[in-house]
Order: C-alpha cells, then structure tokens, then sequence
C-alpha cells in the first residue's frame, strides 16, 4: 500500500475513531464509528488480506453497526447533557491513567522487532480466501465449531431473557391476551 | 488498460517524471464517471418510465406517453423538473447527515457496477472476491437509509427506516447462503471464475445443474426483491401507511437519488442473479472474433438481466404488499432455513459428483421448461380473455 | 474446483467425545423443551443430569489415557482435561439437581435454563482442554454467556436483573483484558497455541516486553473470572442477586474452569516465566486472602458472606499457583478444587432449601434456631462451614494442608503466614452461621425438605463427599497429582500424537 494512502486511511480512521468518542449524540458517534470500521476494512485490503477485509464490512459496518443504532433507538438516547463538574477529579485521574496506558503501550510497540513486519513480503495466497478457508477447517477447526456453540448459546441466553414474560399461572385466558401487546389480526 | 496508459505516460504525456498513481487514479476516475453518467444514471431512469409503462399495461391503463416518442423521455422530464426544485431540508432535520444519506444510498447503487461482467472482456476490475464485495455494498447501503430516517426528525421516516434497515438485514442472510452453492460449486468468488464455469446452454447454468440451486436461486431473487424494498416488500416506503418513508422529507434532486438506487439496483440484482444462476454473459461462439462475441456477450448479458427487471416490475404490478410480520416470518421461518438445506444439500451434491451432473442438468431443464410452457399457457388463456385492444396495440 | 485436503485435519474422535455429548445434548434439551410444558420442567432436570452423568462417564474412561493434543494443537486430552471435564460436569449435574425444585417453584423459563448450563459446562469442559489460547478464549465465552443469562434468569427479581447486568459488564470488561493479552502474546511469539508459545519463550529472539505485557494482561482477564483482589468487585453482587444455584455453579464450576485454564497456562506452558508471574500473584494472593475474609466478617447475608468466602478460597489456591517451583503444587490445586466444589455445592444447597418464591431467606439471620427445627439441614450446613472453615477431618482441611505445605516447599514463608491467619479469621464468620443455627433462636421456618427429594439427594451426595474427601484423601490426592503430571505430558517435552 502506498504511503500516501496509508497515511490518508489512518488519519480518518483515527479522526472518525476520536469522533466516536468525543461526539455527544449518539447517533452521530456510531457514524463515525461506521468510518472508522470502513476504513480499516480499507486497509486490510490495501495490505492484501481482501477477504478480511470485506467481511469486516459486511459484520462490522453493515450487521453490527445496524444493530447498534436498533439499540440506541430501543433505549431511546437522547444527546447526552453537559455532565455535572463533580467528577472531574476522577476525569482528570482517569484520563491520566489512559495516558499512561498509552504511552506503555507506544514503548512497548516501538521496541517490538520488526522481523517478519513491515517490509516482509507476504507469502503466495496470502489474505486470499483459500487460506482462510483451509485453515478454518484444519487448524483451527475446533475453534469454528466452538464459535457456533457460542453463537446459539447467546441466542438462547438473548431469547430466554428477552422473550415475553409467562401469563400468570392461573389467570383466565382473556386476562393472558389482554397482556401481550396487541398484534395484527389474523396473527 | 494499464498498458494504453503506460504507453502514454511513456510517450512523455505526462512530462518527465509523471505522478503514475495520480495518473492511473485520474484515469479511473474518469472512466468510473463516464460508465455511471452514461450508463448506470440514465438506465435508471429508463427504467423508471419503463416500469410505469409496463403496469400501466397489466393495470390496463395507459401510462406515460406524452413527452416523446411513447412518453420515452418522460424519465429525463422528471429528471429535470426534480433538479430545479427546491432542495427542502426541515428546520429539525439533522442537517449534516440529512444531506449526506442520499449519497451513501447512491453509493451502494454505484459501487457495484465496478465488479458488473458486461462480458469476457468488458468488467472493471475482476476481484477474486467479486460476490463478497457484491455483499458488501449491499450492507453499507443500510447505513445510508438509516441515516436518512432518522435524520429527517420525522417519524413516518423513522420506522421507514427502521422497516428498511430489518428487511435489509434480515433478507441479507437468506441472500447469502443462496450464493454459496454456486459458490460451493465452483470454488471460486469471482464474477468472471463463476460465468465462466457455466456455458451458454441453459442446461448448463447453475440454475439447472441440480434441484437445490434451483431452489436457491428463487430464494435469492425474492431475497433481491426484498432488499431492494420492492413490492410486495416494500414496506419501507408504504405510501398507505408511511407516506413515503424514510424518503418523505425529501424533496428534489435527492428525493430522487433514493429512486435512482432503486431502480438502479433492480439492475445490480438482476446482473448478480445472472451471473450466479443464469449463466451470465455466455454466449454460442458464432465468430471468432472478439468485438463480435464481446458484443453478442453483452446483448446475452443484458437480456437475461433485463428479463429478469421486468419480471419484478411484473410482480411489483400484481402482488399486493405483505404486512411487516409476514415478511419477517417468511425471512426467518422459511426462507433461512430453506437457504440452509440448500447449502448443504448443494455441498452434499457437490461431494457426491465433484464434476457435477450433467444428466441432472437436461433433467432439470426439461422440468423448467414444463413448468415454463403451463405458465405460459395461462397467460395466453387470460389475456384472450381480457381486453384484446390494449394488449395488441401496447404503444398507445 | 479445489479439492480440500481432508488429511489437514488431525482429526481425534476420543477426546471430545465428552464435549460432543454435552453440547448436542443442551441441544437436546432445548427440543425436547418443546414437548415439555414449562411447569413441568422437572423432566427437562432429570434428562440434563442424565445427559451429564453420560458424558461425566465418559470423561471417566478418558482420565487414565495417555496425554496428547489433538486437533493441531487445540485441544489436549488425557488426566488433567478429564479431571476438570469430571469436577464441572459434576457441579453441573449438581447445580441441576438442586434446581429440579428450585426452578419450578421459582418459575425459572424451563428448558433454556437447563441448556445453559449445559452450554456453561460444555464452555468449562473447553477452558480445560483447550491447549489453544483461542479455544480456552471461545470456552471462557460460552461459559461467560451462559452464566450471564443464568444469573439475570429471575427476570422479576431486580437483584437478578442487577447481578447479571454487573456480573455481564465486568465480564465483558475482563473479556478485552484477556484478548488484548492473547494478541500481545500471539505478536510477541506468532502462535497461538500453548506448545509453540512455550517453545518460543526459549528462544532469544522472542520479545519480552510485549510477552510480559501479555502475561500481565492475562492475569487481569483470569483474575476477573476468579474474582482476585483487586478484580472481585463483581463477584457479591452478582453472588447475592443470581438464582442461588445459579450461585453454586459460579461459585464452584466458574471458578473451577478459569483455574483449569489458568493453570494450564502459567504453571504449565509459562514456567519459565515464573519469576515474573510469580511475583504478581503473590500480591495477589495475599490481598485477595486478606480482602475476601475481612469483607466476609461483616455480611449479614449469606450469598454475599459465601460470596467474600469464595474470593478468599480463590486467594488460597493463587498460594498454591504462587507455589508453583513446587513439584506438588498442582496436585495440591487440583485437589483443593475437589474438595472445594462438594463443599460449597453443599452449602449452596443449604440456601436453595431455605427459599421460596416470593420469600427469600438469605440473611443469617433467618438461620436462627434451624438446628431445632431441621436438625438434618443444620447438621449438613455446619458440616459444610466446618470444611470451608477448614476443620479436619473435612475436605477443606486436607486441601488448605497441602496447598499451604507446597507453598512452604517453595519457601513461601510469609505468604504461608499469610494464609494461616487468614484461616483463622475465616473461621469467625463460618462459626457465626453454626451460632446462629444452634445458640441463637427465632429465624424462619424454612420449606418442608420432605417434598422435595432432589434436594435431600444433593445435600447427602455433597455431604458425602465433604466426609470422603477428608477422611481419604490418598486416593482423591494421587489422582490429582497424576491429572497435574498428564497436563505436563502435553508440554513439548514429552509431546505424544495420538492420532494422525
């Protein structure tokens, strides 16, 4: 990936990812969380792994994205207020804290080898979708299997949470349609 | 491509020492714009007053027919008169993102043309991942309706865009796992890799090569219908319930880029559906050369496409709309789970015959074309029945 | 098209068989819930105990095989992964147990609560054979998932709806810790897989500081999970609030798999960073002793009080993990963790008896004067507090005197002293539940046991083994000890294949 381009993808990713955070409506935060994920997407696929990054785009910036925003407006999240000066001290404490973390973590990231990184040649298929898939389904194969118990798992915990609350033991049965919410007819 | 313009930039062109990204970017830029001013925009539009004159016919009427031959330039008339009205954007709009929403809905309408196989030689850019970034565009287009949803501080738009944004996400799924048995079948995501392992017979499409992709291919064409937002699942932009959904504070040229990527991406799903089921641009080898079967490639290509166009505005003219808990249903109680047994059923299918089937194939066209002449049969039967003079005469 | 090359699967049938029955089985649940009216979930109970008791037998014919990898590296079978599959498919089916009643007297939704335990211990079961850091990340998740949905289960409760709220947030909180230290390790050593990390902590070319700072993160992620001072502020929340089997199955089977992993990973495969890790979990240790029993001295409920006891035992078995030069360390933990899980499944069972719906009792105060009139549930309860409290002959007993001798082998003089004090101090709050029970009067009149059989069995199956553990703990000990020494035989430097 040319330099230039480089450069050009993480200064909007770093801006839009300072913008999710600094923004006070929501709304506008996930936006600028959705082009922060887009461009990385980018430049995964600048740095070869093209299969990464279009799934990147459609999980990340399409599904979960969509998600999110479906949660905000579940919740109802209004832009949030000037917050009260009170906690400002630990404001300033954790915002110190976060200072340090990062520059811990730029040490340490600077004083990593660089054997294997930047200027290795990446090797044949690479990033492409045969790879992946291969390694899916050998080494790592346990894993993907795991990963789809996890999922149902979620679900089940998600609808087992989620799902209307059970009519009240011996209520008639007019009193149990009163409750639910109404529905079309013919439902 | 590349070599013409290496070729210039050696020619000197350029000056001495010429900057061959920035070349090659400008190069692309301007091919990209003269491909969707020329071709992408004014399709649409074509399409726009075609669609109006087709239900106008099943709906017995007459149509547009005023402003040229046939009322044909109708769509450049309306193009205009949307250019010059004023752009309205409310007081409690969020301003920002209210005018930047139709762009990321166009966006998604004209990413995709980048990756469209015109023909063996006529595509943009043949990704080895082409059905994937196909997809991908699909899920950005979401954030560009939500955007206009919400932004427009109006809540017909709102739950328009709510609607749209659940159709679109739930649709994708089923959408998906209709590509991967062609997938499955070929080993490859490329646009040109899967058209190239069909041939021009129809027995020889994917379509027909065994009942699961069959079955697969019907789903994904109504799953295209559904992202689309097309009738009957075109609850997003319910005129009864919705006035014009998420697009009803809109006015101007960008109430008409939402319509713009409408129509535009009858055509995209139609291309994908093509490519994937209907052999794509392959043709018979009538000549040897190669401008010739380019060009019988292209016509090849754009008729199966543009059937299948004119199949949803069929469809859009006869089925009546489906309430929003139906359509979820049918997402994910049956067309899921179908998607799903076509997977494996295709996977199955493909370590049985790694080759594939070909008796299966002229077995499953013979079916199709059965299916095809009852269907055609009673057509015929209703429209002797109906109004003889509209019908004979279609360009009143 | 490309063909795939089926040989690139080192594919090992045996070792996850125990797996394979667990998760198609909460799959099983879950249908058969279908036909299952929720009221009648007793059914649901029996068949999940069943399934578990399967593939606890399983795991049984599992434990003396010889140790090997399978899957490429990404699972290790033989003594120590059946040893800990066997301990939390026996809290599992325990917790089961305990809920049979528990659930349809409190209206808990049918078969997904006994799907997600099954997802919880099948999550478990991977922490302890994962030899993968991304296996043991995946299990810690459906562990952690299911255990979220379990303890917010009371959906009319808003202590539920606050325990898995907090218990989830934390969670989620330690998840970013422990993958920010897995990716560390992986940039630090390019693997993921617990074999070449420790081969390449050898080499001189590996980065240490990165690799520090990936350990460091690890010991954050697992010191959530097992609620380690300073990252315990979860754990009596989330104790107090969940459905009290819910409760017990945290409190034994969590812990139980996150020490699995933990385990594995440091004592096993980072030994030669022991030096470093060391270090830290001897602070560690002593505050998570220390915190756990002084914040134990002051709860007049007993969900929190076991709460702060449960943090205590997890700061006990990091002296073991402290201990770590000691050939007998692992052993010690392993057999600690035994004793533990009868125990405190036990006292757990104790609460569930004293609840009704709508009527909670978990204060000590509603203990008062139990002995009189249920000698047979206070006789059970003071057996457990005694064992926790670590009175010999009982489980607790054996399993502090060998932690605490492997810590002296290590020359772990202080935090020894440490540890004994803090078995003293334990052993206040303990005998207050027993005062209360026999010296105090009043309190509540808890269900009548009679009609609920399930509950007796649990009592008298945790009680039992409370008793065995103790009285014999050679047989209990040995077989520990060879779970630790099998985990060993996974390393690289007695590396067996078992299939190919």
């Amino acid at each position: 990936m040319p330099l230039g381009v480089f450069i050009f993808l993480a200064a909007l990713a770093v801006t839009s990812a300072l913008g999710t955070v600094l923004q006070r409506n929501p709304v506008h935060c996930l936006l600028a969380l959705v082009v922060t994920l887009l461009a990385i997407a980018v430049m995964f696929i600048g740095l070869g792994a093209v299969t990464v990054g279009f799934l990147q785009v459609i999980v990340y910036a399409g599904a979960i994205m969509v998600l999110f925003l479906f949660v905000i407006w579940l919740l109802n999240l209004q832009a949030e207020l000037r917050t009260s000066p009170g906690y400002l001290a630990l404001k300033a404490l954790a915002g110190l804290l976060c200072a340090a973390l990062v520059a811990e973590l730029f040490t340490l990231l600077w004083h990593a080898p660089t054997a294997g990184g930047a200027q290795a040649a990446a090797p044949p298929g690479y990033g492409s979708i045969e790879k992946i898939a291969t390694m899916l389904f050998s080494d790592y194969l346990i894993s993907f299997e795991v990963t789809s118990v996890l999922l149902l798992a979620a679900i089940v915990g998600a609808m087992a949470l989620a799902r209307r609350a059970p009519a009240p033991q011996h209520a008639s049965p007019q009193a149990a349609a009163a409750d639910g919410p109404a529905r079309p007819e013919g439902a | 491509m590349q070599s013409w313009i290496d070729s210039l930039i050696a020619a000197g062109d350029f000056g001495k020492n010429p900057p061959r990204d920035l070349v090659y970017a400008l190069f692309i830029f301007g091919l990209s714009a003269v491909v969707f001013l020329g071709v992408a925009f004014p399709f649409a539009g074509i399409v726009s007053w075609v669609e109006r004159r087709v239900w106008a016919r099943i709906q017995s009427r007459v149509g547009p027919n005023r402003v040229g031959p046939n009322g044909s330039l109708q769509w450049l008339a309306d193009g205009l008169k949307h250019v010059f009205k004023e752009d309205i954007i409310p007081d409690e709009a969020d301003a920002r993102l209210f005018k930047l929403a139709p762009y990321v809905v166009v966006l998604g309408f004209v990413l995709p043309w980048a990756v469209m196989p015109f023909s063996s030689a006529l595509i943009l850019a043949d990704l080895n991942v082409g059905i994937l970034y196909f997809t991908a565009i699909t899920a950005l287009t979401v954030v560009g309706v939500l955007m206009a949803g919400w932004a427009s501080d109006n809540k017909w738009s709102l739950i328009g865009g709510i609607r749209s944004a659940a159709q679109i996400v739930s649709y994708e799924i089923p959408a998906g796992m209709s590509i991967f048995p062609v997938v499955l079948i070929t080993g490859t995501l490329s646009m040109q890799g899967i058209i190239r392992a069909q041939a021009w017979e129809p027995y020889h499409w994917f379509l027909f090569s065994n009942p699961f992709c069959f079955v697969a291919a019907i789903v994904l064409y109504m799953s295209a219908l559904a992202e689309g937002n097309r009738t009957p699942f075109d609850l997003p932009e319910a005129e009864s319930e919705l006035v014009a959904g998420f697009a009803t504070e809109y006015s101007g040229m960008r109430y008409l880029l939402f319509f713009f990527a409408e129509w535009g991406n009858m055509f995209i799903a139609g291309a994908l559906i093509t490519t994937l089921y209907l052999g794509g641009w392959q043709a018979p080898r009538l000549s040897s050369s190669p401008v010739v079967m380019n060009v019988l490639e292209l016509l090849s290509f754009n008729v199966k496409v543009l059937f299948l166009v004119f199949t949803s505005m069929w469809v859009r003219a006869t089925l009546p709309r489906v309430r929003i808990d139906q359509m979820m249903s049918l997402c994910w109680k049956f067309f899921v789970p179908v998607a799903f047994i076509n997977l494996i059923g295709t996977a199955l299918w493909v370590a049985i015959w790694p080759g594939g089937n070909p008796v299966a194939g002229y077995v499953m066209f013979a079916l199709g074309l059965a299916i095809a002449v009852l269907f055609i049969r009673r057509v015929m039967y209703y429209l002797k029945r109906s109004r003889m003079e509209m019908y004979l005469h279609p360009t009143i | 098209m490309t063909q795939f090359n089926w040989s690139l699967i080192n594919f090992a049938w045996l070792p996850i068989l125990p797996l394979i029955v667990v998760a198609v089985g909460a799959m099983g649940v879950l249908l058969a819930g279908v036909q299952v009216d929720d009221e009648d979930s007793g059914a649901l109970g029996i068949l999940t105990i069943a399934l578990l008791v399967f593939a606890a037998v399983l795991s049984l014919l599992l434990f003396g095989g010889r140790p090997s990898v399978a899957f490429s590296g990404a699972l290790a079978a033989g003594g120590y992964t059946a040893y800990f599959d066997l301990l939390v498919l026996f809290a599992a089916a325990m917790t089961a147990l305990m809920s049979v009643e528990y659930a349809a007297d409190q209206g808990l939704a049918g078969a997904e609560y006994y799907a997600l335990l099954m997802f919880a211990a099948l999550g478990m079961m991977l922490m302890a054979a994962g030899d993968d850091l991304i296996v043991i990340f995946l299990g810690l998740e459906t562990m952690s998932i299911a255990i979220y949905a379990l303890a917010g289960f009371m959906r009319h409760d808003p202590r539920s709806n606050e325990a898995a709220l907090k218990y989830f947030l934390l969670g989620a909180f330690s998840t970013g810790f422990l993958l920010y230290g897995i990716a560390f390790i992986y940039g630090a050593t390019g693997s993921i897989k617990l074999e070449p990390i420790e081969a390449a902590l050898s080499r001189p070319a590996t980065d240490n500081a990165l690799l520090l700072a990936g350990v460091g993160l690890l010991l954050i992620g697992f010191g959530f999970k097992i609620a380690a001072v300073p990252f315990h502020m979860w754990a009596p929340d989330a104790y107090e609030g969940a459905p009290t089997p819910v409760t017990a199955f945290m409190a034994v089977g969590v812990k139980a798999a996150a020490f699995a992993a933990f385990v594995r990973i440091f004592m096993v495969h980072l030994g030669p960073l022991g030096p470093q890790w060391t270090m830290v979990l001897w602070v560690m240790a002593g505050l998570t002793m220390t915190v756990g029993n002084l914040a134990a001295l002051v709860q007049t409920n007993i969900k929190r009080m076991l709460a702060y006891s449960a943090i205590a035992h997890a700061g006990y078995i990091l002296v073991g993990m402290t201990a770590a030069a000691a050939p007998r360390a692992g052993g010690a933990i392993l057999y600690y963790l035994l004793g533990y899980a009868f125990t405190n499944l036990g006292a757990f069972t104790v609460v569930v008896a004293l609840e009704r719906r709508g009527a909670i009792h978990d204060n000590l105060a509603d203990y008062r004067g139990l002995a009189a009139r249920h000698p047979f549930l206070a006789a059970a309860m003071a057996l457990f507090m005694l064992s926790l409290a670590g009175v010999p002959p009982l489980a607790g007993f054996f399993g502090k005197f060998y932690i605490f001798s492997a810590a002296l082998d290590a020359h772990l003089l202080w935090l020894t002293i440490i540890a004994v004090i803090n078995s003293v101090i334990s052993a206040y709050y303990y005998l207050s539940v027993l005062i209360a029970m026999y010296v105090r009067e009043g309190g509540v009149e808890p269900a009548a046991l009679r009609t609920r059989p399930a509950l007796i069995a649990t009592l008298v199956i945790a009680a039992a083994g409370t008793v065995a553990i103790g009285l014999f703990p050679q047989p209990y000990i040995t077989s520990a000890a060879g779970a630790f020494v099998s985990a060993l035989g996974n390393a690289p430097h007695h590396h067996v294949v078992l299939s190919r």
